[in-house]
C-alpha cells in the first residue's frame, strides 16, 4: 500500500473521556505512527466548530483517511462520514474509534488501564484507515410507502403526517378499534377536550385519506427485505386467515404501553376502595356528579403517588406523566364536587414545563400535598371499624405520622413496556433494560433504531404523555420522509468481494449463502465466483469459507483485521 | 498491570456491540486488557484471525456472538461455532490450548452477562498462565 495521509482526532467529550483517558497522552503515542499527519485533541469532536476546523485539516493537509476517536460508532459514524464527504475525503476511509462506552466509562476505576486501551484502540483504528479503500455507497429504489404498527394516538397521527407528505401508509391496529389509550379519556389537558373526541377527529382524518389503509385485528407476520425495501406479511382477522403480503420502505413501530398493575397486597391494593390510577380515571371520566364508589359517596379521596415506579428492585424509571395525569384528574373530581377532600401522598412532583399550572390550581382547590420519606413509605389498611385508612410520615410538617380516613385510595400507578416478543423477534428491535424499544440516541436520533428504517413512535419506546407521542409520531414521519422522498437510499458498501486471481470456483461460497447473492462468472476464460452487491447483505459469513481465502468484506478485510489484532496486542507503556 | 492479560473480543455491529457499549454506559468495570474489534456478523470471523490474535500476543479471545438475534442468517451459531471450532484444531496443532478462545451469545442488552463472562476468561486465563 503506498504511503497515506491520515488525521486523528481525540476527543474529550467534554470530561467523559478525558476524566479518565489521558487523551494528550493518547495523541503522543499515535502522531509518530506511520502515515499520520495530523495528530489532535478535541473538547468535543462532534461540535460545529470543531466539525469545521476537521474539514479546514483534511483540504488543508490533503488528507486521504481520518480517524476519530470518540464515542460509540452508533452515535457518530454518520458525522464524521458527512466530515469527510464534505472535504472531498470518501467517507469509507473514515474510521470511528469507541474510547467512551467501550474504554473511558469502562474504565472508571483504572485511568493507566485506560489510557493504554485508548492508545491500543486508536492504534487500531489507524491501522484499518491505512488499508481502507475508497468505497461508494450502493444506490437502491425506495418503496414510497410506510408500515405503521399501532393505532393509537401516536400511529393515527403519524399515518396522517406519512400521508400528507406524500407517502403510502399501511396501519396495522392489533385489537379491534383503532384508537389506544386515549379514545378511552375523558377530559384531557390542556384544551380541556376529551380524548376520545380527538380520536374521532383523527379517524375521520385518516378516513378522509385514500393512501392510508387501515387493518385492524391485524398483526404482523415476517419482515425481509432491507431498509427502503421491506417485505412484510400481516395477519388479518386471527390466525385462521390469510397473510397479506406488502412491500413498503420503513416501518413506525408505536405499539404503546401497558400500565403497572400492583401485587395483591402492594399498598393495599385488592382492599375494596383501593384502585389504580388508569381505573379511577375511567370512574372520574364516566362521573356526571360527585364520585361513588360501589355505591357509596366518595368524599375522601387519598393519591399514593410513585407506586411501582423507581423502585431499586422492579421498574426502576419514573414514568413521568403520572403527577400530571393524577393532578389533573384531582382537578377534575374538584369540579364534580368543589366539596371533596384530596390527599396528594408524593414521594417527588414531577409536574413539569406546563403542567406545573396545573399543579398550582390543583392546590387552589383544595388538593393538600404531603410528601412521603422514600424509606417509610405509606401503608394502606382498613381498620376494625371497616374503614380505609392511608398512614404516612409528612416530611414537610416534621414527619410527623398522620392517618387519613379515606373513601378511595387511589394507586398512582406508570407505565410499563408491553410484552411483544413476537415482534420484538420479526424486527430485532432493541430492549432497554427496563423492556421499553431503545431509540439510538435519546437527543440525537431519538426515532432511529439499530435497525435501519424502522423507526419508534410513542409510549413503546418509554413513557410518555399524549402530547409527547404525537410529537414522537410526527418526527417518525419526518424520519420516513427523509429516507423515502428522494427515491433512492444510499445503502453501505460493506459487502463481500471475491479476489478472482485467487478464485478457483470450488462453488462453496454459492452454497453457503443464503441470499443468492454468489453468481458464477468467466473472467478472461476462468470460472470465478462474482457478488452480486445489490443482493449481498454484508455478513461475511462467505469469507471463512473459502479454500483459497478469496474472499474479503469491504471494510472489514482480512489485512484490515490481522492489521487491528496486531496492533491491538501490542499493550504501550507509559 | 491491571490489563497484563491480554483479551481480544470479536463482536457484532447491531448485537453484542451495543450489549458492550451499554456495560461501558453502566460504568460497569472489566479489565481494559480486554478491547474489542466489531464486525457485522459473527459467521464472518475466519479462524485465522483467532489463531493470529494468539499467535501475536492475546492470552484469550472471546467471540460476542449474536446467537439466535443474528438479523443476517437463521444459523448464524451454528457456523460461527464452527468456525471456532475450526480455530480450536489449528490451535491444537500449533500447541495452544483450545480453552482460549471462548464464545457466547451477548444481547444488545447484555451488559451485565458480557461483563460477568468476560471477567471470569480473564481470570480462568490468569490461572492458566499461573
Amino acid at each position: 500500500m503506498s504511503e497515506r495521509r491520515i488525521g486523528v482526532f481525540i476527543c474529550h467529550c467534554g470530561g467523559n473521556i478525558s476524566d479518565y483517558v489521558d487523551v494528550a497522552a493518547v495523541r503522543d503515542a499515535v502522531k509518530d505512527e506511520p502515515d499520520v499527519v495530523v495528530a489532535e485533541t478535541t473538547i468535543f469532536a462532534c461540535a460545529d466548530a470543531t466539525q469545521t476546523d476537521m474539514v479546514q485539516a483534511i483540504k488543508d493537509q490533503n488528507l486521504d483517511g481520518l480517524v476519530v476517536a470518540s464515542c460509540s460508532p452508533k452515535l457518530h459514524t454518520f458525522t464524521f462520514r458527512g466530515v469527510a464527504k464534505r472535504a472531498g475525503m470518501n467517507p469509507y476511509t473514515y474510521t470511528q474509534v469507541n474510547i467512551r462506552e467501550q474504554d473511558s466509562w469502562a474504565h472508571t476505576d483504572d485511568p493507566e488501564g485506560a489510557t493504554r486501551k485508548a492508545i491500543r484502540l486508536v492504534k487500531a483504528g489507524i491501522a484499518k484507515t491505512r488499508l481502507s479503500a475508497p468505497l461508494s455507497p450502493l444506490e437502491v429504489e425506495t418503496t414510497p410507502r410506510t408500515l405503521v404498527i399501532g393505532g393509537g394516538i401516536a400511529g393515527l397521527r403519524a399515518a396522517i403526517g406519512l400521508a400528507d407528505i406524500g407517502l403510502g401508509v399501511y396501519l396495522i391496529e392489533k385489537g379491534p378499534e383503532v384508537g389506544g389509550w386515549v379514545a378511552k379519556f375523558g377530559n384531557m389537558y390542556p384544551q380541556g377536550r376529551q380524548g376520545r373526541k380527538l380520536i374521532e377527529e383523527l379517524v375521520s382524518e385518516v378516513a378522509r385519506r385514500p393512501s392510508i389503509k387501515v387493518f385492524t385485528n391485524a398483526e404482523l407476520q415476517s419482515k425481509s427485505g432491507s431498509f427502503g425495501n421491506y417485505k412484510v406479511e400481516i395477519r388479518v382477522g386471527g390466525t385462521s386467515s390469510l397473510g397479506i403480503a406488502l412491500e413498503v420502505g420503513s416501518i413506525v413501530v408505536a405499539t404503546g404501553f401497558d400500565t403497572y398493575e400492583p401485587e395483591i397486597g402492594e399498598y393495599g391494593y385488592g382492599i375494596d376502595g383501593v384502585v389504580t390510577l388508569p381505573k379511577f380515571k375511567e370512574l372520574v371520566d364516566h362521573a356526571a356528579g360527585p364520585l361513588s364508589y360501589h355505591g357509596r359517596p366518595v368524599k375522601t379521596v387519598a393519591y399514593v403517588y410513585c407506586v411501582g415506579s423507581r423502585q431499586p428492585e422492579g421498574n426502576a424509571y419514573c414514568s413521568r406523566y403520572c403527577c400530571a395525569a393524577t393532578v389533573h384528574a384531582s382537578i377534575e373530581v374538584a369540579n364534580l364536587d368543589p366539596q371533596v377532600h384530596q390527599y396528594h401522598l408524593y414521594r417527588d412532583m414531577r409536574t413539569y414545563g406546563k403542567y406545573e399550572l396545573m399543579y398550582t390550581e390543583s392546590r387552589e382547590r383544595g388538593s393538600v400535598y404531603m410528601k412521603y420519606p422514600e424509606d417509610t413509605p405509606p401503608t394502606v389498611a382498613r381498620n376494625s371499624a371497616g374503614q380505609l385508612t392511608v398512614t404516612t410520615h409528612d416530611t414537610l410538617t416534621g414527619g410527623e405520622e398522620l392517618t387519613i380516613r379515606a373513601d378511595l385510595v387511589v394507586l398512582v400507578t406508570g407505565m410499563v413496556a408491553r410484552k411483544n416478543a413476537p415482534l420484538v423477534s420479526i424486527l430485532k428491535l432493541p430492549l432497554g433494560s427496563d423492556g421499553f424499544f431503545n431509540e439510538i440516541h435519546p437527543k440525537l436520533r431519538p426515532v432511529e433504531t439499530v435497525v435501519d428504517g424502522v423507526l419508534i413512535a410513542g409510549a413503546c419506546q418509554g413513557p410518555k404523555n399524549s402530547s409527547e407521542s404525537v410529537a414522537s409520531g410526527l418526527a417518525a414521519v419526518t424520519q420516513s420522509a427523509a429516507i423515502l422522498k428522494k427515491g433512492v437510499a444510499e445503502l453501505d458498501p460493506m459487502v463481500a468481494q471475491v479476489d478472482a486471481d485467487k478464485c478457483t470456483w470450488c462453488g462453496l461460497c454459492e452454497e453457503t449463502c443464503p441470499y443468492a447473492a454468489v453468481d458464477r462468472t468467466e473472467v478472461t476464460g476462468k470460472t470465478v465466483a462474482v457478488v452480486n452487491p445489490a443482493v449481498c447483505k454484508g455478513c461475511g459469513g462467505c469469507a471463512p469459507v473459502c479454500p483459497e481465502d478469496a474472499i474479503d468484506l469491504r471494510g472489514y478485510t482480512d489485512a484490515q483485521i490481522r492489521a487491528m489484532i496486531e496492533n491491538l496486542a501490542e499493550v504501550p507503556v507509559l | 498491570m491491571s490489563d497484563a492479560t491480554r483479551v481480544l473480543v470479536f463482536s457484532t455491529n447491531m448485537i453484542s456491540d451495543p450489549g458492550i457499549d451499554l456495560a461501558g454506559s453502566r460504568h460497569l468495570h472489566y479489565s481494559p486488557g480486554v478491547v474489542v474489534i466489531s464486525v457485522p456478523c459473527a459467521s464472518g470471523i475466519k479462524p485465522d484471525w483467532i489463531v493470529h490474535a494468539l499467535e501475536s500476543g492475546f492470552d484469550g479471545v472471546f467471540i460476542a456472538s449474536d446467537g439466535d438475534e443474528c438479523a443476517y442468517l437463521p444459523n448464524c451459531s451454528e457456523r460461527s461455532a464452527g468456525n471456532v471450532q475450526h480455530a480450536q484444531e489449528v490451535m491444537q496443532e500449533r500447541g495452544i490450548s483450545p480453552k482460549r478462545v471462548r464464545m457466547a451469545a451477548v444481547c444488545s442488552v447484555c451488559a451485565e452477562p458480557f461483563t460477568k463472562q468476560v471477567t471470569e476468561f480473564v481470570e480462568e486465563l490468569q490461572e492458566a498462565v499461573v
